[in-house]
């Protein structure tokens, strides 16, 4: 598809917005509809669009597939991380009302940001991990 | 009324679409429709104010699946699906009699949005009433999710994790090869 010039110019006016609409979701899932999975499923698509049309190299230059398995760690690590720390306060696994000493509400707040960051992050990783496997396999 | 309509539109476009699935040969437009299946299933969704839902299913179902099925499709040569050789009677059967056995099943179903469900009973109702109190955010979608059903939504990230892990040992390993020929 190098060659489709109107493709081309609309992919680079979607990309940002795609990207923006999924941290829109990623932090606005208190709140509305969405959380981290669908967070992260949409700024997957946003690589992915774009790899679709200019091509894999492009985008595996700006997020390559090394990085890509730190981040699918990352997430599970800052989800579980989160648990192990209410646990350290002295509180069961994932109670986040001990985050905070003033109100278990802020708490409740700071763990489920942390948490569905984690989440976000892990599914994004994973899912352009799984284009980049399938992508890659027909190139030689 | 207006709801009544546009669920009998949704579902006989559903419908159209997986016969159509079902007789269509070429599997590039069996992976289109595959995706506008889950377009009209995710409007169902939304007619059914299940938001969180929807998204879901229209981000991955139409969106991500509909990409990883088309890539596989590319490493494919043959893109058309062989005619069977004979007509499939007896399965056609067990799909029928099994398909009358759950419609028949429905009749036992409460209602759609009946408040007497059980499944309306128990917990459902603490949630609405506390959630507001205990963690303070106003989806309460989010709140089961990520606080009260915290352990499940961890499981949930390690089986998409280890899918991640399953889909690169079998598939994946593109270090390694890249490193070789950077080599040579």
């Amino acid at each position: 598809m190098k060659h489709n010039l109107i493709l081309r110019v609309i992919v680079k006016y979607l990309f940002p917005v795609i990207a923006l609409f999924a941290f829109y979701v990623q932090f606005h899932g208190d709140y509305g509809p969405g959380g981290g999975f669908q967070a992260g499923v949409i700024l997957s698509v946003a690589f992915i669009f774009y790899a679709l049309v200019f091509g894999l190299k492009t985008i595996e230059d700006v997020m390559p597939p090394e990085a890509l398995r730190i981040f699918a760690s990352t997430g599970i690590l800052i989800y579980a991380g989160t648990g192990i720390t209410t646990m350290l306060m002295g509180g069961n696994f994932l109670d986040y009302d001990l985050l905070s000493s003033i109100k278990p509400t802020d708490g409740q707040h700071l763990g489920i940001m942390l948490i569905e960051l984690g989440v976000g992050i892990t599914v994004s990783a994973v899912m352009l991990m799984m284009f980049y496997a399938f992508a890659s396999k027909g190139r030689k | 009324m207006i709801d009544t309509l546009i669920d009998i539109t949704l579902l006989v476009f559903l419908t159209t679409t997986a016969i159509a699935i079902i007789n269509i040969r070429n599997l590039f437009v069996i992976v289109m429709l595959f995706g506008i299946f889950s377009l009209h299933s995710a409007g169902l969704f939304v007619v059914m104010d299940a938001a969180d839902v929807a998204f879901t299913e229209a981000a991955v179902g139409a969106g991500i699946s509909s990409v990883l099925m088309l890539a596989t499709l590319a490493l494919m040569k043959e893109h058309n699906e062989k005619k069977p050789a004979h007509r499939a009677r007896i399965p056609l059967l067990v799909v029928l009699i099994t398909g009358a056995a759950l419609v028949y099943g429905t009749y036992d179903i409460p209602s759609f949005g009946d408040p007497d469900a059980p499944a309306q009973q128990h917990l459902k109702q603490r949630y609405i009433e506390k959630s507001m109190q205990e963690i303070g955010v106003p989806n309460t979608v989010t709140a089961v999710l990520a606080s009260y059903r915290g352990y499940d939504t961890l499981g949930e990230v390690i089986v998409i994790f280890t899918a991640g892990i399953g889909v690169m040992l079998l598939i994946g390993g593109r270090l390694k090869h890249r490193k070789k020929q950077d080599k040579s």
